[in-house]
């Protein structure tokens, strides 16, 4: 049990299906309280559990733009109406409008059943916001590409690279902004000035970011950066096809399972013949997959091994999902999303609870992250 | 280890060789320095040991390459990646990871080693290049000698037997690069590899380099043992020039042979003092700044600093970087952040900057438009600028774009472009980085040239041997401060690290140049 508790990272992917799982529960309900609530366990797992690489402190801004999600909804209802019910709040006098706009309401009484829907709206879409925001602060977005299987590797690079050249370009650009300064002579200030912005900034940056990717061409090559074995033609359109029919079968399934318009025999209230498909169309992927990197001779360093805290953060996470999903069939089903017309005050069942908890277990019974920085507290450096 | 049989290279666009019938051979373990004045084709030389040249840059290349006996002519750069280890001249520049743990295991990982092999080798590499404290940070926030030892160490991490280097140390200010260059020789005595290394202050490695190989302007390579080669080099370090010049036997290589030879010249000065070069008279005042203070959120880069400059003198302004230099400048200037403090004489267009990367001020697509943009926004007679250009450096074609010309000609066009403003007060910052020898001595001509004029001019640079033969003052910053500020001849020669080659051998009489030893002989 000491052994289990040293602190490592725990699966990247593991992260992003607890985090998928909430969001999908926040999905399906309207019930405040609940979306509410699985905001606070979102945000106390990712405090108690997310590293110290700049991304996991990106978690603020996701809470700040689920506020800001919810205030806009609100505020939309509150402008232009829409879901009006008898309880009117307040009655503001309504700004005519001309009768080319007509079908729009601008201000005009306002209806606490216009609020609600609003406020619970908002807060579905900023619960599922959030929830993502939670993954992507938990699971380093680097680590994630890095682990992905060997046949989607050089997309990998390719993308970590692309993350790489932005703080660079952001450099350029002001420095060159700044050397642009010292020619701006007094005399020579106006309008035939004014627009060669773009030439004198972009000329210079750009090329710059050119020369500097092709030395990080040359430095990759140079330390063997695609020195893979390569496949042979036939074997490559095999694979190939593979892929591309476990993807077709795959949004087949996935169409009927969302459409519910699947025909055929029913599973504990799922539908056998949509669940099949996405069955066989991820299985035909992933042997895709598995053809395509066998070719891939490239190995990680530090790998992060899938053990008991990464299951342990799949089934917390499936546990919500499935308190929502069991609720939605059983008798109290109305729970998850609350009447507005009459407003009814929500409420929460045991088993929702439970979900609740069973999702905040990752915060207490999940290895501390290793935090690399710990010794380093002098940021001031990075200024000079 | 490394040999070249008959190889030559030219780009396909030009008919001019850039290297012509190479025949060389490195033996195992060797440390091996390659010289030549900047585009004679060293960088080219370098990438043709893993076939970077001219895999990677185009061109044609003729002859055979072998490694350890092994044909590699036709191989690409990145199968050669377990038997070359290749560092560039801008570490950032080549990093793909952004944590050094990683960028040491990067190459492991493309080769296919094991995790647990990788992890020890991580570990091993982190102590031989003693950045262990720095595992877990950003390689963005290291300083430049932290940056490039980690840029060394994830090439030696798998192990390669050949180590080529391209100016590992010219990004860097002295005390980082001798870090640098000392890591590059303990690895030879330590590890034996064998490394190829290309370096203009070559006086921190000749004295452990087995063999030198010069690359002369027409493409021909001459290598042969150190001291054979730099003698009939048109390039050399003072202490070397000063060997030839004094006929001295063995030629000098370190400050400690020098010295030796020197002796009896130190003892006759002791009785009888040379008469030293009197310093220029000051001229009036044209620019007096008092209390600079520049502060960022968390650093306060320029801290209630005094400059005073006069005409027709030349300052330098030297301090480790990040000491306040660049900031300084910009704060004089007056387009840069200043949060305190006066400037009297910087009125609009009286002060020119020519900042650290000149190309930057560069957009256009010839010289001549350039210089034809100069002239307009001064408001000059077309043409003034571009002969302004020819007297500073004759011999650019005012039809060449300006990203092709070196980086001492590109400093040339943005200087003569600020000087169509006639400004009373010239500021550079760094303007010796990328130059070699011959274009520093250019570069020195300018100087004076302006200075002569009547400009007066500050120079930041970690150049000596340029301060010594340019500058009249030294002012020397730390965390923002001035911490010296005198005439040459007061502040160089009194600094351990300041001093240049000639002081350290005439110490404690405060010769600078070989031309000022010579001159007190007589």
């Amino acid at each position: 049990m000491g052994r289990y508790f040293l602190p490592r990272p725990i699966h990247p992917f593991a992260w992003w299906v607890w985090a998928i799982a909430l969001a999908v529960a926040a999905n399906g309900t309207t019930n405040p309280l609940l979306l509410a609530a699985i905001v606070a366990v979102a945000s106390l797992v990712t405090f108690a559990r997310r590293g110290d690489n700049p991304w996991a402190r990106g978690f603020m801004v996701y809470l700040v733009l689920g506020a800001a999600i919810v205030v806009v909804r609100v505020a939309f209802r509150v402008l232009f109406g829409g879901g009006d019910g008898p309880t009117v709040l307040l009655e503001l006098p309504e700004v005519p409008l001309p009768w080319w706009v007509q079908g729009i309401r601008l201000l005009g009484p306002i209806s606490l059943e216009a609020v609600l829907a609003g406020l619970y709206d908002g807060l579905r879409l900023a619960t599922m916001i959030i929830c993502l925001g939670a993954a992507n602060s938990l699971a380093n977005p680097k680590r994630l590409l890095a682990s992905l299987p060997g046949a989607l590797y050089e997309l990998g690079t390719i993308l970590v690279v692309a993350i790489g050249v932005f703080p660079q370009l952001g450099e350029s650009v002001l420095r060159v902004h700044r050397a642009r300064k010292l020619r701006r002579s007094p005399a020579g200030r106006g309008r035939r000035r004014r627009h060669k912005v773009v030439e004198t900034i972009l000329i210079p940056v750009l090329s710059d970011a050119l020369e500097r990717s092709l030395r990080l061409a040359a430095s990759m090559d140079v330390r063997g950066y695609g020195r893979h074995g390569t496949a042979s033609t036939n074997e490559r359109r095999w694979t190939t096809s593979i892929g591309l029919a476990g993807l077709v079968v795959v949004s087949v399934g996935a169409y009927l399972h969302l459409s519910r318009t699947a025909p055929g025999p029913t599973l504990l209230g799922f539908n056998v013949v949509s669940l099949g498909l996405l069955f066989a169309g991820g299985l035909l992927v992933a042997l895709a997959m598995r053809r395509a990197g066998r070719t891939v001779n490239k190995s990680t360093y530090r790998p992060i091994r899938w053990q008991g805290a990464e299951w342990l953060v799949v089934l917390c996470g499936s546990a919500m999902v499935a308190a929502v999903t069991i609720t939605q069939r059983s008798a109290e089903a109305a729970v998850l999303v609350p009447a507005i017309s009459p407003p009814t005050w929500p409420e929460l069942t045991t088993g929702l609870l439970l979900g609740l908890l069973a999702a905040a277990l990752p915060a207490f019974l999940t290895p501390a992250p290793s935090l690399a920085d710990v010794r380093v507290l002098n940021t001031a450096e990075g200024l000079s | 280890m490394i040999r070249l049989e008959q190889v030559s290279f030219r780009y396909a666009n030009s008919d001019a060789l850039r290297l012509r019938d190479v025949n060389l051979e490195i033996p195992e373990g060797e440390l091996a320095l390659v010289i030549g004045p900047t585009g004679s084709g060293k960088s080219t030389l370098l990438g043709c040991i893993n076939n970077l040249v001219p895999q990677f840059t185009g061109g044609v290349r003729s002859g055979r390459v072998l490694l350890d006996g092994i044909d590699t002519t036709s191989l690409l750069p990145r199968e050669l990646a377990t038997t070359v280890g290749y560092v560039g001249q801008d570490p950032l520049a080549g990093f793909v990871t952004d944590v050094v743990e990683e960028e040491l295991a990067y190459s492991m990982e493309q080769l296919g080693f094991s995790p647990s092999e990788m992890r020890r080798r991580v570990e091993e590499t982190l102590d031989l290049l003693g950045i262990a404290d720095l595992r877990g940070r950003p390689l963005r926030n290291l300083s430049g000698g932290q940056q490039q030892r980690v840029a060394i160490g994830s090439v030696l991490a798998s192990s390669p037997r050949i180590l080529v280097l391209d100016e590992p140390s010219s990004a860097l200010d002295p005390v980082a690069a001798e870090d640098v260059l000392a890591l590059v020789s303990r690895l030879v005595r330590d590890l034996g590899t064998t490394v190829v290394i290309a370096e203009h202050r070559m006086e921190r490695v000749i004295e452990f380099a087995d063999s030198v190989l010069r690359v002369d302007a027409g493409g021909s390579v001459t290598h042969g043992p150190t001291r054979e080669v730099l003698a009939g080099s048109p390039i050399r370090p003072p202490l070397v020039e000063l060997g030839v010049r004094q006929r001295w036997d063995p030629l000098p290589l370190t400050i400690r042979e020098g010295r030796r030879h020197a002796a009896e010249a130190r003892r006759g000065w002791v009785e009888q003092p040379p008469t030293l070069p009197a310093p220029p008279g000051a001229g009036p005042v044209t620019l007096a700044a008092e209390r600079i203070v520049v502060r960022y959120p968390q650093v306060v880069a320029v801290a209630g600093v005094d400059v005073t400059l006069r005409r027709g003198e030349v300052t330098a302004l030297m301090g480790r970087n990040g000491s306040g230099k660049s900031t300084l400048l910009w704060a004089l200037h007056g387009a840069g952040r200043r949060d305190a403090g006066t400037v009297r004489g910087a009125e609009a267009g009286q002060v020119a900057l020519v900042p650290q990367t000149a190309s930057d001020l560069l957009y256009l697509a010839s010289v001549a438009a350039e210089c034809a943009n100069a002239d307009a926004e001064a408001e000059l007679a077309p043409g003034s600028t571009l002969e302004v250009l020819q007297q500073l450096v004759p011999g650019i074609d005012p039809q060449s774009h300006p990203r092709d010309l070196s980086e001492g000609q590109k400093l040339a066009v943005v200087l003569a472009a600020e000087l169509s403003r006639r400004p009373g007060v010239i500021l550079l910052d760094e303007p010796t980085r990328g130059l070699d020898y011959s274009a520093k001595q250019a570069l020195n001509g300018i100087l004076t040239q302006l200075a002569e004029q009547g400009h007066s001019i500050v120079v930041a640079t970690h150049d000596v041997e340029l301060v010594a033969t340019t500058c009249h003052r030294v002012v020397v910053m730390a965390e923002g401060e001035v911490v010296s500020d005198g005439p040459t001849r007061d502040v160089l020669p009194g600094s351990a690290l300041l001093a240049t080659q000639v002081a350290k051998v005439t110490n404690p009489v405060p010769l600078l140049t070989v031309e000022e030893f010579l001159d007190a002989l007589h």
